[in-house]
């Protein structure tokens, strides 16, 4: 779409729709009603033919939010999923063929600098003042200890609109719109391990020889490898997140020798495969997503996302806007932002076992119940169902791993990119030869 | 000689008759093929040689003459390594699928009396290609996993106390998911050579005395020489290719050079993915021409 015709359909729009405006007002309102929040948004895009092209990891590219931000808004959204290696080259490499990126904060720390984005203004974005302070000061509480790796906030804010340089401080230049993060951790075979598991160094017990799995997607997969690495004592970390070379080869060799003594049964690249290995039997203990428990736990097979004593791995996903991004097509990007921080996309968020990055908005889509579960660790009054209508959870059920604050609060390192990346993904991919 | 007749009005008295030059008619001829060939294959790969001598970083390629991604490529020990690894599995699945295919197609040839049933059967070879290869492949994994079909059976019969380990996730697992979606490239091109072989040839062996096996080793084998050069052709391009079957059926514990390549693109690192492609591109090339070297297929089809 061209800029030249949004605008004029804008114009036109705005003459003849102040009946269709009162109308859909009216619905908004009664929607509102329901969930006892005003969020009325001022244009209504339902008469102006606004495409957003939107494309990022499959996690948040979920076809509800499209769907429900077309009848809010009536912004169309074009969703395209990739894997993150791939968002992380489509971001930099095809500018021009996305109008948001939701990438992750790893991957915006090497696309940011490229000029492809551009920052936001934070004095147009309604719900900056809720998004939780990890992402502006890297503290979950004032007096929690700041992560290693590449924490969200070191990379959340610029020095000013034009610039390529990520700020200390919060400024009011915003990177990104953190949407969706969590904290992983190993998941296991509660029936099949048969003994507690307290660290990730667990994984390497010879116990689990040939039964244990880990992620191989080098640069996460290199953190798990450090979280377990540290775990076991052979190796003191001054930044996981940011390895020396010296680091990434004491950490690779151990991989090398533990892989040849038959530790892993298999390396795992996409969410299907480690949902496999694991609902079959093949591995018992694993590196693993939140929501891939859930589907092996879905299958009726015991599953759990196991907290560990070293704390979590953690990731974080934000919406970020195209350099190209000007005019109507701007505003309807930030509305679209104002309108997933709003609370309704926050809620779907946490009842998928994600977080939203503006719980009080999330807050009030959700019931009390499914806030107790999800976000409070609180025991089930109900059954939990998923967003998209199924039994997650019968009433009763603790979530692994406890409350919100539990889980985000024992974040030991975010996922990261190191300055020496390139040498580390050759040293990774030699691990996968040897 | 070739003459075109523009008809123009349908009128007579305007009748204009164009001769082409004998010259430019076998290019005519040529050009559909060259243009299809140049567009998809010859201009691709000039592009893949241009880039393996670019520089690049994470946000861009700059076009450049560096041997760096060479010298990487060739320097690194897992480069020899892993085309090490691809080579074994060639040569298994070669073995494999030269044996297996030249049995089938010699029962399907010479056992079966009646051309219909000779190309019934032909069609039950090709019934697993209604299916993608990547299912054929994947469907393997439940058969024989840890818990899967074959080790219930083991471990059911009593024959094994434990379950099999070797069976999925290994090399064993990756040759033999290859050698069954390869096969058919090798019964197909070694039916079509033992179908034209003259029958008579068998019954002037058998009057000169030759046995059975004889006729086979100094007869057979001989005249099927073009059809298992192409079938070989087929099975070694297709082996050093594949990176599917080897991340799938390995786990991802193995690599193969299309693997490495695709784990290099997939990081950006276009000019090195184009360095290894041009690597393998070589010795695809004089893999195949040692081939053509033994045995000569235009002379013999």
């Amino acid at each position: 779409m061209t800029m030249k015709t949004s605008k004029t359909t804008k114009a036109a729009a705005t003459g003849v729709t102040r009946r269709t405006l009162l109308k859909t007002g009216a619905a908004a309102a009664g929607a509102v009603a329901g969930s006892g929040l005003i969020t009325g948004f001022p244009t209504i895009w339902a008469q102006n033919p606004i495409t957003l092209r939107q494309f990022g990891t499959g996690v948040s590219n979920i076809n509800a939010i499209a769907e429900k931000c077309k009848a809010d808004l009536g912004i169309t959204l074009e969703m395209t999923a990739t894997d993150s290696d791939a968002a992380a080259q489509r971001a930099v490499t095809q500018p021009d063929s996305y109008d948001i990126a939701d990438i992750e904060y790893w991957i915006l720390k090497k696309v940011f600098p490229s000029g492809v984005l551009q920052p936001m203004d934070t004095s147009k974005l309604k719900y900056f003042d809720k998004v939780v302070p990890l992402f502006i000061t890297g503290k979950l509480n004032p007096d929690s200890v700041i992560a290693q790796g590449t924490a969200p906030h070191t990379v959340g804010f610029v020095e000013a609109q034009d610039s390529k340089t990520f700020a200390k401080e919060p400024t009011q230049w915003f990177t990104m719109m953190p949407t969706i993060y969590n904290a992983d951790t190993l998941g296991i075979r509660p029936d099949l391990v048969g003994r507690e598991i307290t660290t990730w160094a667990d994984i390497m017990d010879p116990a689990f020889k040939g039964k244990t799995s880990i992620l191989n997607i080098p640069s996460i997969g290199i953190m798990d490898a450090a979280m377990i690495m540290e775990a076991t004592g052979e190796i003191k970390y001054a930044d996981k997140g940011n390895m020396t070379k010296e680091e990434i080869d004491k950490t690779i060799e151990f991989l090398i020798k533990a892989k040849q003594a038959g530790q892993f049964r298999a390396f795992w690249k996409s969410f299907d495969e480690s949902v496999n290995l694991m609902a079959s039997g093949e591995v018992v203990i694993q590196s693993m997503w939140s929501p891939a428990v859930a589907a092996v736990r879905s299958k009726g097979i015991a599953c759990k996302y196991q907290p560990l004593k070293e704390g979590y791995r953690s990731w974080g996903g934000g919406l970020g806007l195209a350099s190209h991004l000007s005019g109507a097509q701007l505003d309807a990007a930030y509305e679209y932002i104002n309108w997933y921080t709003s609370g309704w996309v926050g809620g779907y968020l946490n009842r998928q076992g994600y977080y939203s990055a503006c719980m009080e908005t999330a807050k009030n889509f959700m019931t009390a119940d499914e806030w107790g579960y999800w976000i409070e660790g609180k025991p089930a009054a109900g059954d939990i169902m998923s967003p998209e209508g199924k039994v997650m959870e019968k009433a009763g059920a603790v979530r692994d791993g406890g409350s919100f604050e539990d889980r985000m609060g024992k974040v030991a390192c975010w996922n990261s990119v190191m300055d020496e990346d390139r040498y580390m993904v050759r040293r990774w991919n030699e691990f996968i030869a040897a | 000689m070739t003459t075109v007749r523009l008809i123009g009005a349908g009128s007579t008295k305007d009748k204009r008759v164009f001769r082409i030059p004998p010259a430019l008619v076998a290019y005519l001829q040529a050009v559909p093929l060259t243009a299809i060939l140049g567009f998809f294959f010859a201009l691709p790969i000039l592009m893949i040689v241009t880039v393996s001598f670019w520089d690049y970083d994470f946000a861009g390629l700059y076009p450049d003459f560096i041997m760096l991604n060479y010298e990487e490529v060739l320097g690194s020990w897992v480069t020899w390594k892993t085309y090490l690894n691809t080579l074994k599995y060639m040569a298994m699945v070669w073995v494999l699928t030269l044996v297996i295919g030249f049995w089938v197609a010699y029962f399907l040839a010479f056992h079966i009396r009646t051309t219909t049933m000779q190309m019934v059967l032909f069609l039950v070879c090709t019934v697993p290609f209604l299916t993608s290869n990547i299912i054929r492949m994947i469907s393997w994994i439940p058969v024989l996993g840890r818990n899967g079909l074959v080790n219930q059976g083991l471990v059911g019969l009593g024959i094994v106390p434990q379950p099999v380990e070797w069976l999925l996730y290994s090399d064993f697992a990756v040759v033999l998911a290859m050698v069954h979606l390869y096969t058919l490239f090798m019964v197909t091109p070694i039916f079509n050579t033992l179908m034209r072989i003259d029958r008579s040839l068998f019954e002037a062996a058998r009057d000169a005395g030759a046995s059975s096996a004889q006729i086979l080793w100094n007869v057979v084998i001989p005249l099927a020489k073009p059809g298992i050069a192409i079938g070989t052709i087929f099975v070694v391009t297709l082996v050093m290719a594949d990176f599917s079957t080897v991340q799938v059926m390995s786990g991802g514990q193995s690599a193969s050079v299309a693997l490495m390549m695709k784990n290099q693109m997939s990081l950006l690192q276009y000019p090195a993915a184009a360095a290894n492609a041009v690597v393998l591109l070589v010795l695809v090339l004089f893999m195949v021409a040692a081939i053509l070297r033994v045995v000569d297929i235009r002379k013999e089809l």
